[in-house]
C-alpha cells in the first residue's frame, strides 16, 4: 500500500466528502467521525510519502498509469513531501478543534458544511501533490470554490466580502490558466518537468517572458501579495470560526508553495533569477507589503482583523525571501511556510475559541479574559512570541533566515522591513495581552470583588490549540533537522 | 508594411482574444452593478476558453474522431496521420474550464441572491453606504 | 476607478499581445503544440483504447484524473448553492395564492390563516400566467424524447461528440423544462430534494469508485487495465468500458447538479414557487 501513497492522500479526503454528503440525509451524526477518519487517513499518508521521499528520492505517480507527459503525473519531492505533510496535519487538527464551533454557528447545515471542509482540503492536497500544471487550476478551483461557499456562510458582510473575493479569485485563477496556455503553445506540453526540459532554448522568447508575468500575477492575486490584498481582511474576518482558521493558515502557503514551484522547478532559477532582472523590484513590493501590513494592522480594534492584517505582511517575508535569490532567503522562505501555517492556526484557534464563549472579539470584548480563558490566553502568548519572533519558538528561526538572506544578498531595505515588522508585532500583542491581563472585568470595586469563574472552552477546543502550540516550540528546536534533512535537498543546487 | 499585414494575417485570432478577454476584465473592475462585475466575469473566462480552442486548429484538418474507427479492431486498421486531425489536447483542457466557469457563475449568483435579499439593492456604492450606516 | 480599471486592462492586454510576437501562426500543422503530444493522442488512441472519438479518450482516460476532479467542481458547486440559499421552512409560509379552478377567481390566505379545501383550489405562483395547453402538452411530449437523446449522447460519446458532460446537461434541462412549462412543485414532485442531492454524490462515487477500484485491484489509480479481470476481457477493451463507466457516473452527477442549483437559485432556496 506505500506504493499508493499518493493517489491515498487526495482519493480518501475525496470519497469521504462525497459520502459526507449523501450521508447527511440520512443521519447527521455520521459525517464529524467520517471527516476525522479521512482526514486522518490523509495525514498518515503525508507522513509516510515524507518518510519514503527521505528515503529514496522524488517520486513520480503515474496517474492512469501513463507515462508523462502523456497522462498526469504526481511529483513529490522534499519541498512538497513537507509542505503536504504540514497542510494534512493543519488540517486534521482544526477539523477536531472546530466541531463544537460549527454546531454553534451553523446547526442545520453542518453536513454540508464537513463535506465542503474535507473537499476543500482535496484541493489543497492535490494543489501540493500535483506534477501537472493543468491539473493545477482545477485542483485551485475546487479550493477556491468550496472556500467561498464555508466563508459565505458567516453573518453581517459575510457575503459581499465573499463575492469580492470570488472577483479577485476567479481573476488570479484565470491569469494563471493563460499563463499555462502560453506555456502551452510554445513548448507543447503541460507536464511542469516537460516544460522545464523543453524550455531552455526558449528563455530568450517574448511569449515565455508574458507567460511567466502573467503566471506569477494570478499567483500573487491568490495568495494576497500587496497591492492585490484587498480581498483577504474583509473575507477572512466575517466568515465563521471554522472556515477562517482553516482557510488562514493553509490557502496563501499553499500559493506561496506555487510560486516557489514554479521558480524552481518550471521556470529554472536561472531564467527567474538571472535572466529576468525583476527580483530587486519585487523585493522593494515585498517591503512595501510588510510595511503596509503592520501599519494597517495597528489601526484596527477587531482582533481577527488585525490577524489577517499580520497574514498579509507574512506573505510579503515569504515572497521577499524567495526572491532574494540565495539559498538562505530560499530556505528562509520555505521553513516559514511550515512556521506561519502553525503560527496562524494558533492565532486563529484562538480566537476561534474567543469567540464560541464569548460573542465578539473587537478589543472592548476581550478584558480580563485571562481570569476567564487561562488556557486559551496561554496559547495566545506562545503565538504572539512566535510571530514577534523570540527563541525558541519557530518563528525567530525563520526570521533568522530571513534577515540573514537578505544581509548575503545586499537588501537592506528588506531586513529593515523584518525588523520594523516584528517591532510592530510587539506592540499589537502587548496590546491585545495587557487589555486581557490587567484591565479589571467586573464593574465593582475592590471588595465586591469576587474572582471571575472559569469558562474555558470545552476540551475538545482546547487539546488541539495545546499540540498546535506545544508544535511551535517543538518545530523550534528541531529546526536544524528540518532544514539540513529536508529543505536543504528541496532547493536545487544551483541557488548559491 | 508587407511583414505588418503578414503578422497581423497570422496571428489576428490570438489579438481577437485578448481583446475580448481585456473588456471583461475592464467590466469586471469598473462597474457598479454586482450582475454586470458576473458577466464580464463570464466574458473573460470565455475568451480563454476561445483563446485555448483557437490554438488546436489545423489548417486542411477535420476533427479529432477517427474515421472508419466504428468497427475496425486490430490489423485492419487504417494508417492515422496526425496532420489530418486538429489537436485534441486544448479541447479537453476547455471542456474542463468551461464546466469551471458555469461552476464559477453558480456560486457567484447565489452570494449576489443572498445580498440582495439582505440589501435590497444590487449596486455596490449603496451596499456599502447601507453597510456604513449600520 | 474608471481610469484605474482603464490602465489595468490595457497594459495586461498590451503585455500579452506584445508576448504573442513568438507565437507560431494561427493553424500551423508544424507548431510545437501539434507537433509534442498530439500525434502520440491522434495515432496511438485506436490501439491503446479502441476509442475512436479521441477527445472522449483523452479526457476520460490520459487525463481522466483532471476530469475527476472537474465533476467534483461541479458537485462542489451544487453543494455550495445548496448551503449558501437553501432555508429549511418548518411553519408555514407567508401570503399564498389559491385559485378557484371554476370560476378563475383568485384567494390570497394570509399568514397563518387557514387553508382551503384542496379540490376545488389549486396552488400558484406569485408570477402566475394562464396555462397554455400548447405548451403544458408539446413539452410532456418532449420531455421523453430529450432523455433518450441524452442517453444516445452518454452512451454514444466513443464514436461521435458527446460524452458524460453534454449528455448529463441534457438530462438536467429536461426536468428544468418540466419546471418551467409547469412548475417547480411539479418537478420537484418528479425528482425529489433527497434524491437529487444523493445522486449527485453517488455520480462522482461511481467516477472515483472506479478509480479506487483499480487501485485496489493492484495498479495505478484510475488505470482502467485493471478491470480486465473484473470485466474478462483483454486491457484495451477494458479502458473502453471503464471510459464508459465514469461517463455514466460524469452524466448522472452533471444531471442532478443542474437540477439542483436551478431549484435552489430560482426559488431562492424554499422550494415553494419557482420561475
Amino acid at each position: 500500500m506505500s506504493q499508493q501513497y499518493p493517489a491515498l492522500l487526495v482519493i480518501v479526503p475525496l470519497l469521504s466528502a462525497l459520502v459526507i454528503s449523501a450521508a447527511g440525509w440520512i443521519n447527521k451524526r455520521l459525517c464529524f467521525p467520517i471527516a476525522v477518519a479521512a482526514l486522518g487517513v490523509a495525514a498518515y499518508s503525508c507522513i509516510g510519502l515524507l518518510l519514503r521521499v527521505l528515503e529514496e528520492g522524488a517520486i513520480v505517480y503515474r496517474l492512469g498509469g501513463w507515462d508523462p507527459p502523456m497522462g498526469i503525473a504526481y511529483y513529490v519531492d522534499h519541498l512538497n513531501g513537507l509542505v503536504l505533510v504540514v497542510v494534512s496535519v493543519v488540517a486534521f487538527l482544526n477539523l477536531i478543534a472546530s466541531k463544537k464551533s460549527i454546531e454553534l454557528e451553523l446547526p442545520d447545515k453542518t453536513a454540508p458544511f464537513y463535506a465542503l471542509y474535507v473537499l476543500q482540503v482535496t484541493g489543497l492536497l492535490g494543489i501540493v501533490a500535483t506534477g501537472d500544471a493543468f491539473n493545477l487550476y482545477v485542483l485551485l478551483e475546487i479550493t477556491a470554490l468550496s472556500g467561498y461557499a464555508m466563508l459565505a456562510m458567516g453573518k453581517d458582510r459575510a457575503q459581499l466580502s465573499t463575492l469580492n473575493y470570488l472577483y479577485m479569485g476567479t481573476i488570479g485563477a484565470c491569469f494563471y490558466l493563460l499563463g499555462v496556455g502560453y506555456l502551452y503553445i510554445v513548448t507543447g506540453s503541460l507536464n511542469m518537468v516537460d516544460i522545464a526540459n523543453i524550455l531552455p532554448p526558449l528563455y530568450e522568447s517574448k511569449a515565455v517572458l508574458g507567460a511567466f508575468i502573467i503566471c506569477l500575477v494570478g499567483v500573487w492575486v491568490k495568495m494576497a501579495f500587496f497591492p492585490l490584498h484587498a480581498w483577504l481582511p474583509n473575507a477572512y474576518t466575517h466568515g465563521p470560526s471554522a472556515a477562517s482558521s482553516l482557510i488562514a493558515p493553509l490557502v496563501t502557503k499553499v500559493m506561496i508553495y506555487v510560486m516557489i514551484r514554479l521558480i524552481l522547478t518550471v521556470f529554472t532559477p536561472e531564467f527567474a533569477f538571472n535572466i529576468l532582472a525583476v527580483s530587486k523590484p519585487i523585493v522593494w513590493l515585498a517591503v512595501a507589503a510588510i510595511f503596509m501590513g503592520a501599519i494597517l494592522a495597528l489601526a484596527e480594534r477587531n482582533l481577527k482583523k488585525m490577524l489577517t492584517y499580520i497574514i498579509v505582511a507574512e506573505v510579503g517575508y515569504m515572497v521577499g525571501g524567495a526572491w532574494l535569490g540565495n539559498r538562505t532567503g530560499m530556505t528562509g522562505a520555505i521553513l516559514h511556510i511550515v512556521n506561519d501555517a502553525l503560527m496562524t492556526l494558533c492565532a486563529f484557534l484562538v480566537v476561534s475559541n474567543i469567540a464560541y464563549k464569548l460573542k465578539g472579539y473587537a478589543f472592548d470584548d476581550l478584558k480580563g479574559l485571562v481570569r476567564k480563558m487561562p488556557f486559551t490566553m496561554g496559547a495566545f502568548v506562545i503565538a504572539a512570541l512566535s510571530i514577534i519572533g523570540v527563541p525558541p519558538t519557530c518563528g525567530f528561526f525563520s526570521k533568522w533566515y530571513l534577515i540573514s538572506g537578505a544581509i548575503q544578498a545586499g537588501q537592506y531595505a528588506f531586513m529593515v522591513a523584518l525588523l520594523f515588522s516584528s517591532l510592530v508585532n510587539v506592540v499589537l500583542f502587548f496590546r491585545v495581552i495587557e487589555i486581557c491581563y490587567y484591565e479589571p472585568f467586573s464593574n465593582g470595586h475592590g471588595h465586591d470583588h469576587h474572582p471571575e469563574p472559569m469558562a474555558e472552552a470545552p476540551l475538545t477546543m482546547l487539546v488541539p490549540l495545546f499540540i498546535v502550540a506545544a508544535g511551535l516550540v517543538l518545530v523550534g528546536l528541531y529546526t536544524g533537522d528540518i532544514v539540513n534533512n529536508i529543505i536543504e535537498f528541496a532547493i536545487p543546487k544551483s541557488i548559491v | 508594411m508587407g511583414d505588418l499585414i503578414q503578422i497581423v494575417v497570422a496571428k489576428y485570432n490570438y489579438w481577437i482574444y485578448i481583446t475580448l478577454m481585456m473588456i471583461g476584465l475592464y467590466a469586471m473592475i469598473v462597474k457598479n452593478n454586482l450582475v454586470k462585475k458576473i458577466v464580464g466575469m463570464n466574458i473573460f473566462q470565455t475568451a480563454i476558453i476561445l483563446f485555448y480552442v483557437s490554438t488546436g486548429a489545423k489548417r486542411g484538418a477535420t476533427i479529432p474522431i477517427l474515421e472508419h474507427g466504428h468497427g475496425e479492431h486490430g490489423a485492419g486498421a487504417h494508417m492515422v496521420h496526425a496532420v489530418d486531425y486538429i489537436n485534441p489536447l486544448p479541447h479537453v483542457l476547455m471542456l474542463t474550464a468551461i464546466v469551471v466557469s458555469v461552476a464559477t457563475l453558480g456560486v457567484a449568483l447565489a452570494l449576489a441572491i443572498r445580498i440582495y435579499n439582505r440589501h435590497n439593492t444590487l449596486e455596490e456604492d449603496e451596499i456599502l453606504a447601507q453597510i456604513r450606516e449600520k | 476607478m474608471k481610469i484605474l480599471g482603464l490602465i489595468i486592462a490595457l497594459s495586461t492586454g498590451v503585455l500579452l499581445i506584445y508576448a504573442t510576437g513568438d507565437f507560431p501562426g494561427w493553424a500551423d500543422p508544424a507548431s510545437p503544440a501539434s507537433l509534442h503530444l498530439s500525434p502520440h493522442f491522434i495515432e496511438k488512441t485506436m490501439e491503446e483504447t479502441s476509442v475512436p472519438n479521441i477527445v472522449t479518450a483523452v479526457l476520460a482516460d490520459y487525463r481522466g484524473y483532471d476530469t475527476m476532479y472537474e465533476t467534483a467542481v461541479i458537485f462542489t458547486a451544487g453543494l455550495a448553492c445548496f448551503i449558501l440559499l437553501r432555508i429549511f421552512v418548518r411553519e408555514e409560509p407567508g401570503d399564498r395564492l389559491y385559485r378557484h379552478l371554476l370560476t378563475g377567481v383568485t384567494v390570497r390566505v394570509k399568514e397563518g390563516a387557514k387553508l382551503p379545501p384542496s379540490e376545488d383550489f389549486e396552488r400558484i405562483d406569485a408570477t402566475w400566467t394562464p396555462p397554455d395547453l400548447i405548451i403544458k402538452t408539446i413539452c410532456r411530449f418532449l420531455i421523453p424524447f430529450i432523455q433518450l437523446f441524452a442517453l444516445y449522447v452518454i452512451a454514444h460519446g466513443h464514436h461521435s461528440p458527446g460524452g458524460g458532460f453534454q449528455g448529463g446537461v441534457i438530462l438536467g434541462a429536461s426536468i428544468i423544462l418540466l419546471a418551467i412549462s409547469q412548475d417547480l412543485r411539479t418537478s420537484v414532485r418528479r425528482m425529489r430534494e433527497k434524491l437529487d442531492a444523493v445522486l449527485c454524490a453517488v455520480g462522482v462515487i461511481i467516477y472515483a469508485g472506479t478509480g479506487a477500484l483499480c487501485l485496489l485491484l493492484g495498479l495505478n489509480f484510475l488505470d482502467y487495465s485493471a478491470l480486465a479481470s473484473v470485466l474478462h476481457c483483454d486491457p484495451v477493451t477494458a479502458r473502453s468500458h471503464g471510459i464508459l463507466i465514469v461517463e455514466i457516473g460524469v452524466g448522472i452527477a452533471v444531471m442532478c447538479t443542474m437540477i439542483w442549483i436551478y431549484n435552489n437559485v430560482s426559488s431562492t432556496g424554499k422550494y415553494d414557487e419557482g420561475l
